[in-house]
């Protein structure tokens, strides 16, 4: 598999292999979210138009479906956007829970809003259009791959003071 | 096998389908209207709209008809009240971000949307929210995009990835936000792409040559033949009071299924071209004049009546060279005029460079088989066919053989192509090594069939030793139920055409696979049975008929007098012209375009009809006589160029010139062609000799697919696409590192003495050895033949 001639690193090469693996040989194309994973995680949290060129010739597919995958899911980013990935679930449950409360305040403290990055390429704050199925928590947020729940101004504070 | 059928009612009516059957199916079938946008007989199923939503007894809610496949004792209501109400709903939903733009959306009249939204709409809407809007971004000079108006049926990208083969078009984001959009907002570049703008139910996809110009109500539709590949693919012709506003397909399950592609959509932009000559012609002293019929027609006839007296010229002297994309009628004519008067010299293979089979050609070369039964294929080996762009529905039939029956498909070409299939073997080696790289393909085919080997082949295969995928292609030719092999367009131009011919034969007979042939142009077959050749009458007729020279030789024998019949000299022959015609005394172009170089070999210029101006016959490759009228009249003082021809007869003094319609020339034809077989057997001639491939560099070149013939070189939204080539020479990189060149370096090539600068190209589809330049655009005329020893330098 690695003989082709491709932009991937070898090591994002070889975990897609793995997953290639997983899948009967003719169905190359359910690796396909799980490559994205990788190659997004290696490139700090984005992808790009390169990128998911890269992604369609290895696994045998047309760009333009790759494009749709990448574009569909709202855990890819198709634009550069800071290391820490901030996603404060605004979905009814955490809504009725005051998420509006949270996100105003997170964005008068980081001087962004929904969508944006800092300046100092710290934390991007995503626009979360999903339940992230932790409502029993709400309001909750996800940062990065962990999930913070029954949040407050201050426990927000905390956590986002601690990102590196 | 037989298909269980099971009875189901509609609307109270008893049906019997066969089970599984999608419901919409029966019902089309039945014509029992049911609403639809996603659902496409020649597509896969999507039910994405809800459209079709009909009330099935016993099921909880309506369901699509589309997705619905039917069962024995299934009741169905396609208009209850359960029915209707969920068709209405979906309505409003479709609507509720649709701009509603219908009197500024080209579309508008002749709308999907437009229709439902009428039998199936509210009158007012409810909703008063903000409505989506998506921006439009180019996809390129055929397809006009206006998304805000798209629907999301997907019929587009399912068109793609199931018909074209290509996946262009994708839907991207989601919910709200989806979008029909191409990956990065590049230009479609199937040659099959125009096909969306009639599958696309509302106004988001539409023709962009034809945008605005006319409403649908207001074009009168009259059908015609496609005049660019041997398929005829079968279209409308749209005309507003008398101009041509677009083209589109017309249903012909046996030829060209719904499908059209873009050249013959869009080739009737050059029928406005500015080139279009208008009135005849005549260079006095050196000085252009437009004149009139009587006069032009009075120079042309006195001085070719002088020279058929004069007995130091005569009638050896006379030729006419004339294109295969002329009609039956104008070539049958041709031929007649030229016979009538004692020469033979007319030959329509003006591409062609080997003639030395020519007498044991078949008839009329012809495909061999149906164009439908193509797709039943399971093995085909393909001889010098970029049959992708060279005949496109060919290519589809191949597809779905591909794509249904899993059939292996190889091609050996003197280029690397790419095709909308996979293909079991690619074989390209350089147009000289060709011959050599059959004949490795031949010898294994003897070997596989255990057969001794046929005579005249014995001196060229004894001793080859085929690889192992020469094996595997005979291997899957023989034991394919159903197998062929057909020679394309670049294998009758070939250098050494006839000895590629016999290989295809000989690997026909033994793997007993059909023969078949693909021609040039639109009428190849038909020239054939016109007598447009100059060994052959009418329908073949060998015996009794008045011999000529033929392409290649009247280029050496000085005519004196040369009739053109729509040829631009320089681009549609592969043989350097120039000379020939500059010391001929008299050229007479029968043309429908001016051209400089027309103009410099040329002493007069007769206005010729394009195929909708005029009524005329093609003979497409399966064999079929497909007739059709001119839709409009022909420009200025332009005529139908049979008329031209009967009329130059009758002031030639000839007799048996009397038709009045175009219909008598066709039936005067066809009587004498009733007792032909189509048979692509030959018999084998003497022995064939090979010619060892030297190590030169060697010019060869294809015909661009959108610079076969002179209307499509003049149709300027196709000019504007990816497979519209340029004047430039491609080489690989090896060769390009051998040469000394580097990619973009301008260089200078020289073949026979000519030489002309151009740009370089540097393409690993080019195999060694070759150096690449198509044929049939301009720059052409700078250089000679069109196979030939080059040298290459860097300037
Ligand atoms: S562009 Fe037309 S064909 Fe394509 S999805 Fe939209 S409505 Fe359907
Ligand atoms: S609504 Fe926020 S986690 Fe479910
Ligand atoms: S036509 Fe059946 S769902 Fe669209």
């Amino acid at each position: 598999m690695s003989t082709v001639d491709t932009q991937l690193s070898k090591h994002s090469c070889e975990k897609i292999d793995a997953l290639i693996a997983k899948f009967p040989a003719d169905r190359k194309k359910s690796a396909l979210l799980g490559a994205l994973n990788v190659v997004q995680h290696e490139n700090q949290g984005f992808l790009t138009e390169a990128l998911m060129d890269a992604v369609a010739d290895y696994l045998q597919l047309a760009k333009i479906e790759v494009y749709e995958v990448a574009s569909f899911y709202s855990m890819y980013e198709l634009k550069p956007v800071a290391r820490h990935n901030v996603a404060i679930c605004t979905n009814i449950c955490c809504m009725l829970m005051g998420s509006q409360t949270i996100v105003d305040h997170v964005e008068k403290k980081l001087g962004i809003k929904l969508g944006e990055s800092t300046a100092d390429g710290r934390i991007y704050l995503k626009i979360e259009e999903e339940c992230l199925a932790a409502c029993t928590g709400g309001p909750m947020m996800q940062v990065d791959h962990v999930y913070h729940e029954n949040l407050t101004a201050e426990k927000v504070d905390e956590i986002l003071d601690g990102l590196e | 096998m037989t298909e269980e059928l099971v009875t189901i009612t509609v609307d109270g009516q008893e049906l019997k389908a066969p089970k599984g059957a999608m419901l919409i199916s029966v019902t089309d079938k039945e014509n029992i209207r049911v609403p639809r946008f996603c659902y496409h007989e020649k597509l896969s199923v999507a039910a994405n709209c809800r459209m079709c939503l009909v009330e099935v007894e016993k099921a909880p809610k309506p369901l699509p008809a589309c997705a619905t496949p039917i069962m024995e004792g299934m009741v169905v209501h396609t208009r209850s009240a359960k029915a209707k109400a969920a068709q209405k709903a979906i309505m409003e939903f479709l609507l509720i971000n649709h701009p509603l733009d219908c009197p500024i959306c080209d579309q508008g009249g002749e709308c999907e949307l437009q229709d439902m939204a009428m039998a199936y709409g509210q009158d007012v809407s409810q909703y008063s929210e903000g409505k989506r809007v998506v921006l439009d971004k180019s996809i390129g000079p055929l397809i006009a995009t206006e998304l805000t108006r798209c629907i999301h049926c997907t019929r587009c990208v399912r068109f793609g990835e199931e018909i074209a083969g290509v996946r262009e078009m994708g839907m991207t984001n989601r919910g709200e936000r989806a979008r029909i959009a191409t990956f990065m907002n590049q230009a479609v570049t199937s040659e099959l792409s125009g096909n969306v703008i009639d599958l696309c139910p509302v106004g988001a996809l539409t023709a962009k040559p034809s945008r605005f110009a006319a409403r649908a109500w207001e074009m009168i539709q009259h059908a015609s033949v496609a005049p660019h590949d041997c398929v005829g693919s079968n279209v409308f012709v749209h005309v507003l009071r008398h101009d041509v506003i677009r083209v589109v397909p017309r249903d012909n399950e046996a030829i060209n299924e719904v499908w059209i592609s873009d050249r013959d959509r869009f080739s009737y932009e050059g029928i406005h071209s500015e080139e279009r000559l208008t009135t005849p012609m005549v260079k006095h002293n050196g000085e252009w004049k437009r004149t009139d019929w009587d006069t032009a027609m009075g120079v042309v006839s006195d001085k070719i009546k002088a020279m058929l007296e004069d007995d130091a010229i005569g009638v050896d002297k006379i030729a006419a060279l004339v294109s295969p994309n002329s009609t039956l009628e104008e070539l049958y004519l041709a031929q007649k005029l030229m016979r009538s008067m004692g020469s033979g010299n007319i030959d329509h293979r003006l591409r062609q460079s080997d003639f030395s089979d020519q007498n044991s050609v078949p008839v009329m070369p012809w495909l061999g088989q149906d164009i439908e039964d193509l797709e039943n294929l399971n093995a085909a080996l393909l001889i010098g066919s970029n049959v992708r762009k060279d005949q496109p529905m060919i290519s589809h039939r191949l597809r779905k053989a591909v794509v249904n029956n899993g059939a292996q498909i190889s091609f050996i070409n003197p280029r690397t192509y790419e095709f909308n299939f996979p293909v079991a073997s690619n074989i390209s080696v350089a147009q000289q090594r060709l011959v050599n790289e059959l004949a490795l393909i031949a010898a294994a085919a003897y070997k596989a069939s255990k057969n001794a080997m046929a005579p005249h082949l014995k001196n060229i295969l004894t001793g080859l030793k085929p690889t192992v995928e020469h094996k595997a292609i005979i291997s899957q030719l023989k034991t394919a139920e159903k197998s062929t092999v057909l020679m394309g367009n670049l294998a009758s131009m070939h250098p050494n055409s006839s000895v590629l011919r016999a290989l295809a034969e000989a690997i026909a007979i033994e793997t007993g696979s059909v023969l078949g042939y693909l021609s040039e142009g639109a009428n190849a077959a038909g020239a054939w049975l016109a007598g447009a050749v100059p060994h052959r009458g009418v329908a073949g007729e060998s015996e009794n008929i008045v011999q000529g020279y033929h392409a290649g030789e009247i280029n050496n024998q000085s005519p004196a007098a040369v009739i053109l019949l729509n040829v631009e000299p320089e681009l549609d022959s592969v043989h350097a012209m120039k000379n020939t015609l500059a010391q001929a005394d008299m050229v007479v172009a029968i043309t429908a375009f001016d051209s400089p170089t027309l103009r410099e070999t040329a002493n007069v210029l007769l206005p010729a009809a394009t195929f909708t101006e005029t009524s005329g016959t093609f003979v497409n490759i399966e064999g079929a006589w497909q007739s059709f009228k001119g839709v409009c009249p022909p420009q200025g003082d332009a005529r139908p160029a049979w008329k031209i021809l009967r009329v130059l007869a009758n002031l030639l003094d000839q007799k048996d010139f009397d038709y009045m319609s175009s219909e008598d020339v066709r039936n005067e034809l066809r009587s004498q062609c009733e007792s032909i077989v189509l048979s692509n057997t030959t018999v084998a001639d003497a022995s064939i000799e090979m010619n060892p491939a030297g190590d030169e560099l060697m010019r060869s070149g294809d015909v661009p697919m959108y610079a076969g013939d002179a209307l499509l070189r003049r149709a300027t939204s196709l000019q504007k696409t990816s497979d519209a080539d340029t004047f430039c020479l491609r080489v690989n990189s090896a060769e390009a590192a051998r040469l000394g060149v580097m990619g973009s370096d301008s260089v200078s090539v020289t073949q026979e003495g000519l030489s002309a600068l151009m740009n370089l190209v540097i393409d690993n589809s080019v195999p060694d050895g070759s150096a690449w330049i198509p044929m049939a655009i301009k720059g052409n005329e700078q250089l000679g033949n069109a196979f030939a020893a080059i040298k290459v330098e860097k300037v």
